[in-house]
């Protein structure tokens, strides 16, 4: 067989799906009809490996799984299926696995539709040129509308969709379907064997053992055990020492040739070394120019994280520098908080990747964690002309040293069914949105455009949006760049102390008013303490909202229980453990979750 | 080793009050008489011998004079024949106001009680029914005075507060009105809203609000200064008395004394640990029947834990724990055990240090767990 006819008969492709809408449950079948796993091996849903994903029902990291499929024209194909992460903060991590492909399996669930994710990583798949083969899932369920579902597509998308499979991933129906239509409609990647290297680093991790990993898809040429790469990006040049393909456990090889998908290893230390978008080429053949689309992606949501025991600083950075490890995106450096102590600034590409990180360090590293509420990074011209970044709240200067302040804004589409406009309308006004553009997809569903600070986002807007649209609402943005907006800094201060860790960022005409729900917010979430503690949120030295905690006035069991003493030792085990969940910033014991409560105002 | 006090319980009630999470179930003649049978196997598995000489016997429920007066006579005369009643420097029942007719009162006299617990809580019936009481406050007055007339003047009356939709200006009425049978002791206890009760449904539901911390406070606030206006001095967090009459029985628990908890859902103290009996009527029959020792759960009690209870029970004392018998006792000095806690606490002006004593400020009183709970070791 020559190389040039086993390529022919590579197809590399990924499946796009909303959550819920039978991604897993389809890659599952995939792999089971191709023998990729014995029923001993198969795990239920065998992609999402990390137990954090399985929990969430998303996918984080990528995989990519070295299929062989007996086709009906008679000849054995070899299908590399790339897992594509599912939400909308690793928006690059999915245009990098979709380069690495040629086609897409489009899954459309067959009673609700297209939602906003799924068309953002549609969009994706065309702008990398790749075929796209919708499939419309779940048609076994009731309420299932597959002529509705077609034609939503095709008004949607733009694509054809009249030869759309019908299917049940989880009645294994539509599966044969699928499989022929990967050989006859994805085409066989392009690229020569003799030209100069280039191969695309679509995802890459941290093993222990063994340093970076690079997931890898070959474009051009060749790479062969021992071949001196270059990364062209970095100009880092590395010796491979381990490659191959996981079917779909790894499986060394002595050459990954173009089209092929797999992984090498080169004694990379540092993952920075092996960025996703990146392209590897030989260091003694290079190629003139790397693969298009590399970008290096920067965090765009902060947030300070503390350990609840000071004692646990050093465990804490032990953990980010693991998380790093296999984490290029995460940022952080040491910040000392006054209220707070020593702890961490930390910078990632959304909510989601905070919230993932965070629940890690809580649940593999066993750190219990005070995190400040999260922000964006301002852009601040001084009065005096200098330019500052300002990515944590308590470092904006003065007010009256405010020249100008930039802040990210993005576009946010939000799709929804009719009846919902006028809440996602109003939610998004509130939130600073300047509205762009509203589309009707069908009778039902309408496609909203707006423009948002990413500030505004932060906050709550996804929870808003889902509690007004009792979750029918999909959501998805894209950074647009900075504009000018009034800010202002606003502080709290408790007995009379500015809290450092509770200062925000707020827009002048908003200030007043989420001062005041703030101050509330606070008085609700700490305890009495024994003596009576102000509340107040200022901008400046202008105090504009203000309330007070109560001193606690009574606390002792007077009942005897009839000697019962284990039961008042357990109440006041229960006392004491819950005082060591707080921090005590000045004089006043503070739980964890106030330092979040902005989040939570409840503005609806 | 000697155990100080016997606890007994009776678990049976007339009617059961919106408030209580004590053992307890409605009364039936037949199941007190199991009951009974049992209770006396267990006191006997404790006491097979010679009658126990112990300083004081409580017997509390439950409503101990809720069962039938042959009933009463099989548990006055079980108790008569284990414990040397005369021995004993207070012998106490709790009662129900309305249960005490005169057979009860003879009965009680007879077998040496001297001393009479009453659940009075409010006068004021309306508020008496809304918590689920059966009592009504002439009740008080006629069994007030039929103990009297049979001699049994060591009367205290329980009092509550804090109780849904009471105002200070209604429990000040309260006091008054309890101070003028100007008994020799009284107990005081602020609502407790505990699950499994009907109060902690409607709690939970948001039908049942309770007077604010502030108006609670106050109440507290009230009754120290008119029961000590009038000399009945607070000995303890909830309990006031004439010179003499404090309770010596609730004074062993608080003095970490040895006690045997005898009954259903009874708690003991025993050297080297605290007894927890089988709560459910049926089950604890059964074990009681098969081998006379229900005991649910014993949670052992190290020397760590014997400190922490000599100071988080002790300090509810007025006069608090005496430095000299904390040497004596544990062979260590206190300000070294809790070296953290004392000075904190002093700092704080929520404890004090006179004559020998650590005790609760009055500051301390009213906020006693947030010393309690620095009284807890770490591991």
């Amino acid at each position: 067989m020559t190389s040039q006819s086993k390529q022919q008969r590579v197809r590399n492709f990924s499946i796009i799906a909303h959550i819920d809408h039978g991604k897993s449950t389809l890659a599952d079948r995939i792999l089971e009809k191709t023998k990729a796993l014995t029923q001993r091996e198969m795990k239920e849903q065998f992609l999402d490996a990390m137990d954090l994903e399985r929990e969430r029902g998303i996918t984080i990291k990528l995989n990519a799984v070295q299929l062989s499929y007996d086709a009906n024209d008679g000849e054995e194909y070899t299908f590399h299926l790339i897992d594509t992460p599912g939400h909308v903060d690793f928006t690059y991590e999915v245009s990098r696995s979709l380069a690495a492909c040629e086609g897409a399996i489009l899954v459309v669930d067959a009673a609700q539709g297209i939602e906003a994710q799924t068309l953002a990583n549609v969009y994706l798949a065309l702008e990398n040129d790749l075929e796209i083969i919708p499939v419309i899932n779940k048609i076994d369920l009731p309420g299932a509308d597959p002529e509705r579902i077609k034609q939503e597509i095709e008004d949607v998308i733009g694509i054809d969709a009249s030869d759309a499979i019908l299917a049940s991933a989880k009645q294994g129906i539509g599966i044969d379907e699928i499989l022929e239509r990967i050989v006859t409609d994805i085409p066989a990647p392009a690229g020569e064997a003799k030209d100069p290297t280039k191969a695309l680093i679509f995802d890459s991790l941290y093993d222990s053992y063994r340093g970076v990993v690079a997931y890898t898809c070959v474009r051009e040429g060749s790479i062969k055990l021992g071949d001196k790469i270059r990364m062209m990006a970095t100009g880092k040049e590395f010796e491979v020492n381990e490659l191959g393909v996981f079917r779909p456990t790894p499986t060394p090889l002595k050459e990954l040739n173009v089209g092929d998908v797999g992984y090498l290893t080169a004694s990379i230390k540092n993952i920075g070394d092996s960025r996703v978008g990146d392209t590897i080429t030989l260091a003694n053949n290079p190629a003139a120019e790397p693969l298009p689309g590399y970008k290096r992606m920067n965090p765009m949501v902060f947030c300070g994280m503390y350990p609840v025991d000071a004692n646990k600083y050093n465990d804490l950075r032990d953990a980010l520098e693991r998380l790093e490890l296999n984490d290029s995106s995460l940022q952080f450096e040491a910040e000392t908080s006054q209220a707070l102590g020593f702890g961490f600034r930390c910078g990632f590409l959304g909510m989601l990747h905070m919230e993932i990180i965070q629940e890690r360090i809580e649940r593999e590293y066993k750190i219990d964690l005070i995190t400040t509420a999260p922000s964006v990074i301002y852009k601040v011209t001084q009065t005096d002309g200098t330019e500052v970044d300002v990515d944590n709240p308590s470092m904006m200067p003065d007010n009256q040293k405010l020249e100008e302040v930039q802040e990210p804004f993005v576009k946010a589409t939000v799709m929804v069914p009719n009846d919902y406009v006028g809440p996602v309308m109003e939610i998004c006004q509130r939130k600073r949105g300047n509205f762009l553009d509203m589309q009707y997809l069908d009778d039902n569903r309408v496609n909203i455009v707006y423009e948002i600070p990413l500030s505004e986002i932060v906050y709550d807007f996804f929870d808003s949006l889902k509690s007004q649209t009792k979750g029918y609402a999909s959501f998805d943005y894209e950074l647009i760049g900075y504009r000018s907006s009034n800010l202002v800094k606003m502080d709290i201060l408790l007995n009379g102390d500015t809290i450092d860790a509770l200062s925000f960022i707020v827009h002048r005409d908003f200030a007043y008013e989420r001062g005041k729900l703030i101050a509330e917010k606070l008085k609700e979430l700490i305890p009495r303490q024994q003596f009576e503690v102000p509340i107040q949120a200022a901008i400046g030295n202008k105090i504009v909202a203000r309330t007070t905690i109560k001193a606690m006035r009574k606390n002792v069991l007077s009942k005897c229980y009839g000697g019962d003493i284990s039961r008042k030792r357990k109440l006041l085990e229960k006392q004491k453990e819950g005082k060591k969940r707080m921090k005590m910033v000045g004089s006043v014991e503070v739980p964890q979750e106030a330092f979040m409560s902005v989040l939570d105002l409840n503005e609806d | 080793m000697t155990i100080s006090s016997a606890y007994i319980h009776i678990p049976f009630c007339q009617q059961i009050c919106h408030y209580c999470d004590f053992t307890k179930f409605f009364y039936n003649e037949r199941l007190a008489d199991e009951y009974l049978e049992a209770l006396e196997n267990e006191i006997h598995t404790y006491i097979p011998l010679e009658k126990a000489k112990v300083k004081t016997i409580f017997v509390g429920g439950g409503t101990p004079t809720a069962v039938n007066h042959s009933q009463l006579k099989r548990l006055l005369k079980m108790i008569d024949e284990h414990f040397d009643v005369a021995s004993c420097e207070e012998y106490t029942f709790e009662a129900n106001p309305g249960d005490l007719d005169e057979e009860k009162v003879r009965l009680l006299k007879e077998y040496g009680v001297d001393r009479i617990s009453l659940g009075v809580q409010v006068f004021d019936d309306q508020m008496l029914e809304e918590i689920g009481r059966v009592h009504r406050v002439k009740d008080v007055y006629t069994n007030v005075d039929r103990l009297v007339q049979a001699g049994l003047t060591n009367v205290s009356i329980d009092l509550m507060y804090a109780l849904p939709g009471q105002t200070v200006e209604h429990f000040e009425k309260t006091i008054d009105e309890a101070m003028q049978f100007d008994l020799p002791h009284y107990s005081s206890y602020s609502l407790q809203i505990e699950p499994k009760t009907i109060f902690y449904q409607r709690y939970k539901k948001g039908t049942l609000i309770k007077p604010p911390e502030e108006d609670e406070a106050e109440m507290y606030e009230l009754l120290q200064r008119k029961l000590s206006r009038a000399g009945v001095d607070q000995y303890e967090i909830s309990n006031f008395a004439k010179p003499g009459f404090e309770s010596k029985h609730n004074l062993t628990y608080w003095n970490n004394e040895y006690y045997f908890g005898i009954g259903a859902g009874a708690h003991g103290y025993l050297p080297g640990k605290r007894t927890i009996n089988i709560r459910p009527l049926p089950a604890y029959t059964k074990q009681a029947m098969a081998d006379g020792k229900p005991i649910l759960h014993e949670e052992p009690v190290g020397l760590k834990e014997q400190m922490e209870e000599e100071m988080f029970l002790g300090l509810r004392k007025t006069e608090g724990v005496s430095l000299s018998s904390f040497k004596h006792k544990y062979d260590r000095e206190m300000v070294d055990v809790f070296g953290q806690a004392i000075p904190k606490l002093k700092e704080r002006k929520l404890v004090q240090e006179e004559k020998g004593f650590l005790s609760l400020t009055p500051r301390g009183r009213i906020l006693g767990n947030e010393v309690f709970q620095e009284f807890l070791l770490d591991e």
